[in-house]
């Protein structure tokens, strides 16, 4: 029994693991990286990505994929921030009009893929190109947010001690990770997602309302990103078409495991978008922005972890490729 | 005559040619001189030739990325692979001076290797190929980069840029490239039994498994060809500009190959593959830019109308769609 648990959560402790080490790294060459700031920084950093990883999370689940998610950040950021800003627009009513419409534009997603058997993977595509042509056609400039309330939001946060204190962005991420968890967990939708994912003909033969079920994933995953939209533009106070680009791709990398055993849970993908973020500020610190991207792949290596079944000297070597990679970006950076 | 239609309608590559038909259609009505071709310098011009010569390192990859897709799984590295061989090329031609042939081959091994790598992670620890390709993906710019030092770097080397910019018997070289990898696909094809094997695997995998055959081996086969393939794309596109830009050398390529892979009417689920649908789905999509351009839609605009129409041609391959749209013509018809 206590073994089949542990073998559950092994992508999540393995998550964990590599956080706590990369953490562990930084915090050992960097001054003041070990502090409650750099970890609460963590979360108003990657709000937006995370939001989106909630919302992939159910389309993940249930065996599809929304490529759209970064086109959709792209296009509710600039989209408040023409509204607010060009057609002076009160931030709430904008807010509230860019949720409706990510909630909308994920469920005609959603009824193309399912009515039409449509591969999700091309009608996404197809929304991705969508969403970023839109929002070049809103506004092909970077426009900045100066609306009053929108600047405060983007300070306003919960102290926490000494300079760390836990923002707006961040609360909005933990809320949804929250609420995505219990829904996941605790109700019948959340169990209905699991079994799309597990098969699509049983639940259709099960009775189990597949359509209902299926539109309402991606109009989530719509909505969840079209949040992630507003937090952007509060966390960067402005808003640009030609934000957040590749984010798709990077939204599936915080959930890799659960398309490798369709299963999740939401605190595996908040840690492995802390993770993801750690290893972009350990980045940041030793100076190697080009290198980014050679880096980020080592998150992938989690999703071998459960595949190799714990065997220790596998995660020796693990580490070690980490370090290794960051010793040679920092090598050739200085 | 309905039966004919019927049997017309339900050929696979019936609805990528109605598309591509369709495009080029609207560019004869609208756009004066598209069909126009012209002989210089024994090169032969015009925006036929372009859409060809555009669409030729899309359609290398579309080809490799056919059989992946056709055994199920999907390769969304090539654009990474790209750039790793665009990167030793360059790095060959500029630091080296390494001798053409040298050039040509090295960085199609590496290509290979790529791919091998990516098939070693699908079979080897049974990740899912939409990850692991994803680590390549992420992987493979930086590490392009890596090769290059993290700059563009410029060469000349004309036998080498001729692969790119040259031509021959009046066409762009790239297109016989093109041919040649897709004759010798289809040779393959022929001469033996790989096509069934693949089918097989798209097919079911487990059934094929248990029939006797290596499903590792056809699927290590498949993702080394892709790699090879995005690997010959990766000179052409390098050769072209006669430099290496691995931080930007077919950003996006394999997201066009995989739209131009589905548009010609192969489907994601495995199975079944059609070669010449993925080509012509290359040239919907190449055409579609050429058409976009020359009728000077304003840039901004570019993605809505590329998004407009693969919406359109997704709805049109979709069986349900059509059935709604014929149960929408004879009541218009009676009334």
């Amino acid at each position: 029994m206590k073994l089949r648990v542990s073998r559950r959560y092994v992508p999540l402790l393995a998550t964990l693991f590599v956080f706590v080490a990369i953490f562990c790294l930084g915090g050992l060459q960097y001054r003041a990286f070990f502090s409650l700031r750099v970890f609460t920084n963590l979360f108003t950093d990657n709000a937006f990505l995370g939001l989106c990883a909630v919302g992939m999370t159910f389309v993940i689940l249930s065996g599809g994929i929304d490529l759209s998610v970064g086109a959709m950040v792209a296009f509710s950021s600039t989209l408040i921030a023409s509204l607010t800003q060009l057609a002076h627009f009160l931030p709430f009513p904008a807010i509230a009009l860019v949720l409706v419409i990510g909630l909308l534009f994920g469920l005609a997603q959603g009824a193309v893929i399912h009515f039409y058997k449509a591969p999700a993977f091309i009608v996404t595509l197809a929304g991705m190109f969508l969403l970023r042509g839109l929002g070049f056609v809103i506004n092909l400039n970077a426009i900045p947010v100066e609306d009053p309330l929108m600047v405060k939001l983007s300070t306003l946060g919960i102290p926490l001690g000494e300079k760390a204190s836990l923002s707006f962005s961040a609360c909005v991420l933990i809320l949804a990770v929250v609420a995505t968890a219990a829904v996941l967990g605790f109700t019948k939708f959340g169990r209905n997602v699991y079994a799309i994912g597990g098969s699509e003909l049983s639940v259709l033969l099960m009775g189990i309302p597949l359509a209902r079920t299926k539109l309402a994933i991606y109009a989530l995953s719509g909505f969840f990103s079209a949040a992630a939209g507003v937090v952007f533009t509060i966390y960067t106070l402005s808003g640009s078409a030609a934000a957040a680009m590749g984010l798709e791709l990077d939204a599936p990398i915080i959930n890799a495991q659960s398309l490798a055993a369709n299963y999740t849970n939401e605190v595996g993908v908040a840690g492995k978008v802390r993770f993801l973020k750690n290893i972009a500020d350990a980045l940041k610190k030793a100076r190697c922005p080009s290198m980014n991207r050679s880096v980020t792949p080592i998150s992938l290596w989690n999703s071998f972890l459960p595949r190799l079944n714990g065997r220790v000297g596998t995660r020796i070597h693990f580490l070690s490729s980490q370090e290794i990679t960051l010793r040679i970006s920092r090598r050739r950076n200085s | 005559m309905n039966a004919r239609l019927r049997r017309l309608t339900s050929l696979p590559l019936t609805w990528p040619l109605v598309t591509l038909v369709c495009i080029l259609l609207f560019d004869f009505l609208f756009t004066p001189g598209f069909f126009h071709l012209e002989l210089k310098d024994g090169h032969l011009f015009g925006s036929l030739v372009d859409i060809v010569k555009n669409a030729a390192p899309v359609m290398i990859i579309a080809t490799g990325m056919t059989l992946v897709i056709a055994t199920g799984g999907i390769d969304i590295s090539v654009g990474a692979v790209v750039a790793i061989a665009g990167a030793i090329a360059g790095v060959l031609v500029a630091r080296y001076h390494a001798p053409l042939l040298a050039v040509l081959v090295l960085p199609l091994i590496a290509a290979a290797l790529c791919g091998a790598f990516n098939s070693l992670l699908i079979i080897g620890f049974g990740i899912q190929p939409i990850i692991a390709t994803l680590i390549l993906m992420v992987m493979g710019r930086g590490l392009g980069q890596l090769i290059i030092g993290g700059r563009v770097l410029w060469f000349r080397m004309a036998s080498f840029e001729y692969l790119g910019t040259g031509y021959l018997l009046g066409l762009p070289v790239r297109i016989f490239v093109a041919a040649a990898l897709l004759a010798l696909l289809a040779l393959a094809l022929r001469t033996t039994p790989l096509g069934l094997f693949i089918q097989a695997t798209g097919g079911s995998a487990k059934a094929s498994r248990y029939s006797g055959l290596s499903v590792g081996l056809v699927k290590f086969v498949v993702y080394t060809f892709s790699g090879l393939c995005a690997g010959v794309a990766g000179l052409v596109l390098t050769a072209n500009i006669h430099g290496s830009d691995a931080a930007l050398v077919g950003t996006y390529i394999e997201l066009d190959a995989i739209l131009a892979v589905v548009i010609g009417g192969t489907s994601m689920n495995g199975g079944k593959f059609n070669l010449l649908g993925s080509l012509v789905g290359a040239l919907i999509i190449q055409s579609l830019t050429t058409t976009i351009f020359t009728k000077g839609v304003p840039v901004q605009f570019t993605l809505v109308v590329k998004a407009a129409v693969v919406v359109i041609v997704i709805l049109l391959q979709s069986g349900e769609f059509r059935r709604q749209l014929a149960a929408l013509v004879p009541r218009r018809a009676t009334r």
